[in-house]
């Protein structure tokens, strides 16, 4: 079952807050920073190398198997490499221990990771091996003439994939598995209103469906459905809603620089309409109500948005369930894109982890490393993994492989491997790969994503409490998102909320060493200046 | 010899009486508070049932147990002389939240919500106030399994002769618990377990933010055996049905 874990993400963010301001000032002085890493002209193979790889799996033992035999087929192919697998099931955790690590130069060597985290791990000097030498490597590159497996050439990692990896002039990581979200409607109900499901699904059409659903019987119960609980439509990461709205308004949220543009009237229309279903009852989300899958398939849901990567959670036949099964409805599902504002040019957010290498003061051991990730991009690796959720395969050559044609040929073959709404989803993104975007990463662009979303939560909970949202509110909201996340220090995101914390004065211990220090460098002064004016004085025989 | 033996009988005659009376009332010679009464314009446990939900609701009660506190927000199981509240992501500062011992009477003012079932106040403030309240657990065995159960949410309840039941992990292996739900997890992470009576099985929990992998109950799930007739304790908590935060385990 999947519960809320929210403290933990919180303190995650004041650790990491606290630790980045380290990071910040230990940087002033460089102690911590790396060389800058440079491709040996060899890999030296009659060493032994011992590499660490974090990486995350969706509470799902099958993709630690899937890691574990990439292992070992890599090790395999390069005997003197042996990789190390630590796994986390949560993305947030592996950011906290990777910034704890970078303080003290124990950094894994290879990271599952987001391009939102890199931003902060780049705090410290050279931390992560910039990757465009590596790219173009014609021996050890991608697809490297001394590379010992079938590495995908540059070429065929999909361009919008592999470009989401680039920030600050360069490359810094390999994208690893792409989904997208999805919305997983309930068609049976969807035409039992009256209506026909149009080819893209429309903003428009969701909520005229959702306020139509919202009929009652005399006796309370909901006309739809004849149970006591109806929410058509529920948004499971409104951070993602909102940043689609935007964007496929043509609307502002940031630039590459980090100026923060978030808080413009569109956003102000997006939330009044927002509000407008959220009063009803039309509207809600997972941290108001729950997951949207329990009440999709309960039948207490028409529209239900979540990552494409949770589609076995999806539908009257779904694997995975957190609710028993005479909650269950038997119900047709579609699986379509997130509604649109303009059905023709459809714009959907492109998520899933990515790959990236740790420097170490040791070239070749970042060589292994790179090898390794390398490796992970292999189809029989990409295909594998793809298949355990509603991921795509990064490259070209897995996704039009035999293997993995077959694999989506099958679909609804079971209720397992090939269940339908999951091959569904992979095909509505393998379908829709360059209609994908993603939001500029800088450092403290994970706050801005923060605020975007907590801007839908604020103001549903606020109508459903008969609370007015005007003119007055959304500048109030605005206020309080700029101060709550340090969004309007320069234009520029500052960090998590958590770094709003106030650090308060120095400690006694810290007040008394930087007094030291400070004494040290006046006498260290007074003292060179007092010898060369002694030397002064010899010279001149004073 | 006499007198002492009598001076010493009539000591142990008032220490006995002072030890039974400071059962639910921390020791103290005042009478013993009756924990369903209400300051003026406070809800009842009633009037809080009838509350609709995203309505404010302010509430007297009495800290049971604590779940977590981060970025000065608290999350208390509570519960008065007739029912039980669910405090999630109070207000509450990391001084507070050392007063919060169990019994401690608070007033909280919040909007009483529901999440996967379970209710709760939530965007809850408080104000500590005197007055002591230990709940004892009420035994709920017979209840598993009918609607009745659910009117009991949140409270510190007892389950009896429960049978441990097989879970099956990842790699298709019957064990008496599992790390996370699925399997998936480690020590430290939450632990689930299946327990049955009259042929009727449930899925609790150790949540590992109430009782981390340190708490006795934590290593004494871990310790269970498939087959084990065990008593547990713990809060009635709700996920998509009932699912007890175990914090007591005791094999028969």
């Amino acid at each position: 079952m999947m519960r809320r874990k929210e403290k933990l993400s919180k303190a995650l963010a004041l650790v990491l807050a606290l630790i980045c301001g380290l990071m910040t000032l230990t940087g002033c002085h460089g102690s911590q920073g790396m060389e800058e890493f440079v491709v040996p002209e060899e890999f030296d193979t009659s060493r032994d190398y011992e590499i660490t790889f974090w990486a995350k799996n969706d509470t799902n033992k099958t993709q630690t198997r899937i890691y574990e035999q990439a292992i070992a087929d890599f090790q395999n192919l390069y005997p003197n490499i042996t990789v190390n697998l630590r796994l986390y099931t949560d993305y947030s955790r592996i950011y906290n221990d990777v910034i704890t690590n970078i303080s003290t130069n124990t950094t894994p060597n290879v990271c599952i990771t987001y391009p939102d985290h890199i931003a902060t791990y780049l705090t410290g000097t050279n931390s992560v091996v910039a990757l465009d030498q590596l790219f173009d490597d014609e021996t050890y590159g991608l697809g490297g003439s001394q590379v010992r497996f079938d590495s995908p050439s540059r070429e065929e990692i999909v361009p919008q994939f592999l470009e989401e990896c680039s920030f600050g002039g360069h490359y810094y990581a390999l994208p690893y598995m792409r989904s997208t979200e999805a919305c997983y409607v309930n068609k049976t109900y969807v035409e039992k209103l009256g209506y026909q499901l149009p080819e893209t699904l429309t903003w428009d059409f969701v909520w005229e469906v959702s306020e139509a659903a919202l009929k009652k019987n005399d006796d309370g119960t909901f006309a739809l459905n004849g149970q006591n609980v109806m929410i058509p439509f529920i948004y499971k990461s409104t951070d993602n809603m909102m940043i689609q709205m935007l964007k496929q308004k043509g609307a502002d949220y940031s630039d590459e620089a980090g100026d923060i543009r978030i808080f413009n009237d569109t956003t102000k229309e997006l939330l009044y309409t927002v509000a407008e279903h959220g009063r009803t009852g039309a509207f809600s989300t997972f941290k108001i109500s729950s997951y949207p899958a329990n009440f999709l398939n309960a039948g207490q849901c028409i529209f239900a948005v979540d990552s494409t990567a949770g589609a076995t959670w999806m539908g009257t036949d779904a694997p995975l369930s957190d609710i028993s099964a005479d909650k269950f409805v038997e119900f047709e599902t579609a699986v379509m894109t997130v509604p649109q504002f303009d059905p023709g040019h459809p714009q959907m957010i492109s998520q899933g982890p990515s790959v990236c290498v740790f420097n170490k003061a040791d070239s070749q051991e970042v060589l292994a490393s790179w090898l390794f990730t390398q490796y992970l991009l292999s189809s029989d690796v990409q295909i594998a993994y793809a298949q355990t959720e509603g991921y795509v395969p990064v490259t070209s050559r897995a996704q039009e492989s035999p293997e993995y044609t077959d694999y989506l040929s099958r679909i609804g073959q079971d209720n397992q491997m090939y269940y339908d709404v999951k091959i569904r989803v992979s095909q509505l993104l393998l379908n829709h790969m360059e209609d994908t975007f993603v939001t500029p990463v800088f450092n403290g662009s994970a706050s801005l994503r923060d605020a975007a979303g907590q801007m839908i939560e604020n103001v549903t909970k606020s109508v459903r409490r008969k609370e007015t949202v005007d003119e007055a509110y959304v500048e109030k909201l605005y206020n309080d998102m700029n101060a709550l996340y340090h969004l309007d220090q320069g234009g520029k995101a500052a960090g998590t909320a958590a770094s709003a914390a106030d650090l308060g004065p120095l400690p006694l211990t810290s007040r008394l060493l930087l007094g030291v220090l400070g004494g040290a460098w006046i006498l260290i002064l007074a003292y060179v200046a007092w010898d060369a004016a002694k030397k002064k004085g010899d010279k001149t025989g004073k | 010899m006499k007198k002492r033996f009598a001076l010493f009988l009539a000591l142990v005659l008032v220490l006995t009486m002072v030890g039974c009376a400071g059962g639910n009332n921390q020791g103290t010679d005042e009478p013993a508070e009756d924990p369903s009464a209400k300051s003026e314009g406070v809800m009842t446990y009633e009037e809080y049932v009838a509350a609709d939900l995203d309505t404010e609701v302010v509430v007297e009660t009495y800290v049971q147990a604590k779940q977590s506190w981060w970025e000065d927000q608290a999350t208390v199981y509570t519960q008065d002389g007739d029912g039980a509240y669910f405090l999630y992501n109070m207000a509450c500062s990391e001084e507070d939240y050392e007063k919060l011992v169990p019994g401690t009477k608070i007033r909280v003012t919040g909007y009483k919500s529901q999440w996967a079932g379970e209710v709760e106040i939530i965007d809850a403030t408080f104000e500590i106030l005197e007055g002591s309240f230990i709940a004892e657990a009420l035994d709920v065995t017979d209840l598993l399994g009918i609607d009745e159960l659910e009117a009991h949410q949140n409270e510190f309840v007892t389950f009896k002769g429960m049978t441990v039941e097989p879970s099956v992990n990842p790699d298709g292996e019957e064990v008496a618990f599992l790390y996370n739900w699925d399997g998936s997890g480690e020590d430290g992470n939450d632990l689930y377990f299946n327990v049955s009576k009259d042929g009727k099985t449930y899925n609790f929990c150790v949540e590992s933010y109430l009782c981390d992998n340190t708490t006795d109950v934590y290593n004494a799930v871990e310790a269970l055996n498939i087959g084990d007739t065990v008593d547990l304790e713990g809060f009635l908590y709700w996920y998509e049905g009932v699912n007890p935060h175990i914090t007591s385990v005791t094999v028969l």
